[in-house]
């Protein structure tokens, strides 16, 4: 870790909270007091070795943390080159990195006495961790879920509901993932007294994406120990998915100050990263604007009007990304590209064949830039790739793709 | 002296109250907004407030969030939204326009451009929801320094420790919301709002006025009475909507200033 802190890629964000020129505090006047409060509150826990203590105890024995760093050595051996490890955090309960943050989140909630937990949700991943951790502990929740993905993601409604959830389906604007947020700010605005918005992303106003990184930083933190333990030394090069950017901002942020290791985000490239917009690549493919509450990449027309992105993998259809990200992508400190959804397929096939490991189509877009990679560096050469979350959850869109019916 | 001052200091002479109407540039096209802005001032109206579409408005209701999507189903542009208002200015010099809005919009032009082009328009005003206090570099200084007034919300969670803040760069008026909530949604009540405006007062100079949940002269007048003026939005915008002519909505328009007139 640099001493030097002048120089560090880890101390951010500032005051205001931005990231460079990323970041910030871009609500309505109504959620302003708000999220100072949450601010308020978020410093105090985290300097707070008691609140750490809980995390750590649930973590433990309601998560099932640490998750496993794994050697793919079949998965090595097919591409020929470097060493893959997997950080394996689709053992998590609920089957994702998602719950990492929101057990930071909903104890904070509790710390701040609110009754209500409001969620946004694409997929559901999000959706079900929060449902779940709301179950836990006997709070109402709310989710809002885009109604095009309500209809697409039956089974994670049906976990939700099962954990006693509230889903609303959105109907607003185009009925999707960015829709689903704004509806869940609009509830928070109008309840604004007993009321928590748990965000699943490092995205929305200062100090969600330093919070929601701080919570998934476990995942990079342990990475960096078992890899110390099993190789004697740190990974040299680091792979996750982005859409939002939490399980790839859990992975990186430990490592950002050892300058030895090779840190790259995989967007989704969709249908490919060019003029018709059918992708979800912020970074490699969109520009500098202000949505939920920070300024970032987003995919917009030159009016500054939100296009809708499209992505296989429902869980990277968001037309943003985290204010940290943009940052490390300007400065150069992390390297951003974009993977199709016939790349991931593949990769979600030898994953499964390999390794029998079903991932997520989300990882399966880092595991595809793996592919691109790997046969090219050396055996020495060691790869970190962050397998955020299982495949249950896609074997539908999967089979569809591959031309066969599965019946839920 | 500003349009947004002078047309105060008018109403503050006469001992009368403001009205403030809110319609969506280019909703459902840009002949329609023409049209009820040219007709809104001798419906009663004293500021236009003058929307520009959004893909995501975080801060508005149904109502208003369609009237966007109308919009920009028309092909709404922030070129079609300041020909509006340049339109609006050949016949009508004094009538105060405030451009209402989200900061995407305008960061996507360009801050500097567009406060040039804002102000040769003849635009007065700024109202953009996700600019608090926080973001004052970003437009309401430059915005301040091009001549534009910043109209800031004041909202039920601005407390007496964060109010400094947000009246301190706040120009030509104060906009009170007066619900915790969406445009269009609860109803404001005069009895909650008048001892909120009284607080504001006693910390700015400016006029305040109020918005938000106001659907109805009656409604209009009641808060009017409490307050420098009241802003109706949604209730017009719905009208727009249900594809009224536009001689009915400023039949509309002209009961509502009435009624915040009488205040």
């Amino acid at each position: 870790m640099a001493e030097d802190l002048v120089n560090s890629y880890r101390t951010g964000p500032d005051e205001a909270g931005r990231f460079g020129t990323f970041g910030g505090r871009f609500v309505s006047e109504t959620l302003m007091p708000l999220i100072l409060e949450l601010e308020r509150q978020y410093v105090i826990a985290r300097d707070d070795a008691g609140f750490w203590a809980e995390m750590d105890d649930l973590w433990t024995h309601y998560v099932g943390r640490p998750s496993p760093l794994y050697h793919a050595e079949r998965l090595t051996a097919h591409f020929g080159g470097a060493s893959i490890y997997m950080k394996r955090d689709e053992l998590n309960h609920t089957g994702a990195h998602k719950i990492n943050n929101v057990l930071g989140q909903i104890i904070l909630a509790r710390r701040m006495g609110k009754t209500r937990i409001i969620a946004e949700t694409g997929a559901g991943q999000h959706g079900v961790a929060t449902a779940t951790v709301c179950a836990k502990f006997g709070l109402k929740c709310i989710v809002y879920m885009g109604a095009h993905d309500v209809e697409r993601q039956a089974p994670n409604v049906f976990r939700m509901r099962l954990l006693g959830a509230e889903v609303v389906p959105v109907i607003s604007g185009r009925g999707t993932l960015k829709d689903a947020m704004n509806d869940a700010l609009r509830d928070w605005v109008t309840n604004v007294r007993d009321t928590f918005y748990c965000i699943g992303t490092v995205a929305g106003p200062h100090p969600y994406p330093a919070m929601v990184r701080d919570f998934q930083s476990v995942i990079g933190r342990e990475t960096r120990a078992q890899m110390l333990a099993r190789e004697g030394r740190l990974p040299d090069t680091l792979v996750a998915a982005i859409g939002g950017g939490s399980n790839a901002m859990g992975l990186f942020h430990p490592f950002l100050d050892d300058a030895g290791v090779r840190i790259i985000g995989v967007e989704a490239g969709g249908r490919g990263v060019d003029s018709r917009m059918q992708h979800c690549a912020s970074l490699t493919g969109g520009r500098p604007g202000v949505l939920h509450g920070n300024r970032t990449y987003l995919l917009q027309d030159d009016e500054g009007q939100i296009l809708e992105g499209y992505s296989i993998s429902a869980g990277l259809d968001y037309p943003g990304v985290g204010p940290e990200h943009a940052w490390l992508h300007e400065t150069g400190r992390a390297q951003y590209v974009a993977i199709t959804d016939a790349e991931a397929l593949e990769a979600f096939r030898l994953c499964c064949a390999l390794e029998g490991i079903i991932p997520a189509l989300e990882p399966a877009h880092a595991l595809a830039h793996v592919a691109k990679i790997a046969p090219g560096l050396p055996r020495d050469h060691l790869i970190v790739m962050n397998m955020c979350g299982r495949g249950d959850k896609d074997i539908f869109t999967v089979a569809r793709h591959l031309g066969i019916e599965v019946r839920a | 002296m500003t349009r947004i001052d002078a047309t105060f200091a008018r109403l503050a002479a006469e001992g009368r109250k403001a009205f403030v109407a809110y319609v969506m540039a280019g909703d459902p096209d840009a002949g329609t907004t023409l049209a009820l802005m040219r007709g809104m001032p001798a419906a009663g109206v004293d500021v236009i407030e003058l929307g520009h579409p959004f893909t995501d408005p975080m801060a508005d209701g149904p109502t208003i969030q369609l009237a966007g999507q109308r919009a920009l189903a028309g092909g709404q542009t922030m070129d079609r939204t300041l020909g509006l208002v340049r339109a609006f200015r050949e016949r009508d010099a004094t009538t105060p326009v405030v451009l209402m809005g989200y900061y995407n919009p305008i960061h996507a032009r360009g801050v500097g451009r567009f406060l040039a082009e804002a102000k040769e328009a003849g635009i007065d005003g700024l109202i953009v929801v996700d600019l608090p206090p926080e973001e004052d570099d970003e437009l309401c200084l430059p915005a301040r320094a091009a001549g534009l007034a910043f109209i800031r919300l004041a909202t039920p969670t601005t407390d007496n420790r964060r109010l400094p803040r947000v009246l301190q760069n706040t120009s030509g008026f104060v906009y009170y919301v007066s619900i915790t909530g969406i445009t269009g949604a609860a109803a404001a009540r005069s009895a909650e709002v008048a001892p909120e405006v009284a607080r504001i007062k006693a910390a700015t100079a400016l006029p305040v006025v109020v918005g938000f949940g106001i659907t109805s002269p009656d409604s209009a007048e009641a808060i009017a009475r409490v307050a420098d003026g009241a802003v109706v939005g949604s209730a017009i915008v719905g009208r727009i909507g249900e594809g009224r002519a536009v001689a009915d909505v400023l039949d509309f328009v002209q009961g509502l200033a009435a009624g915040a007139h009488r205040a």
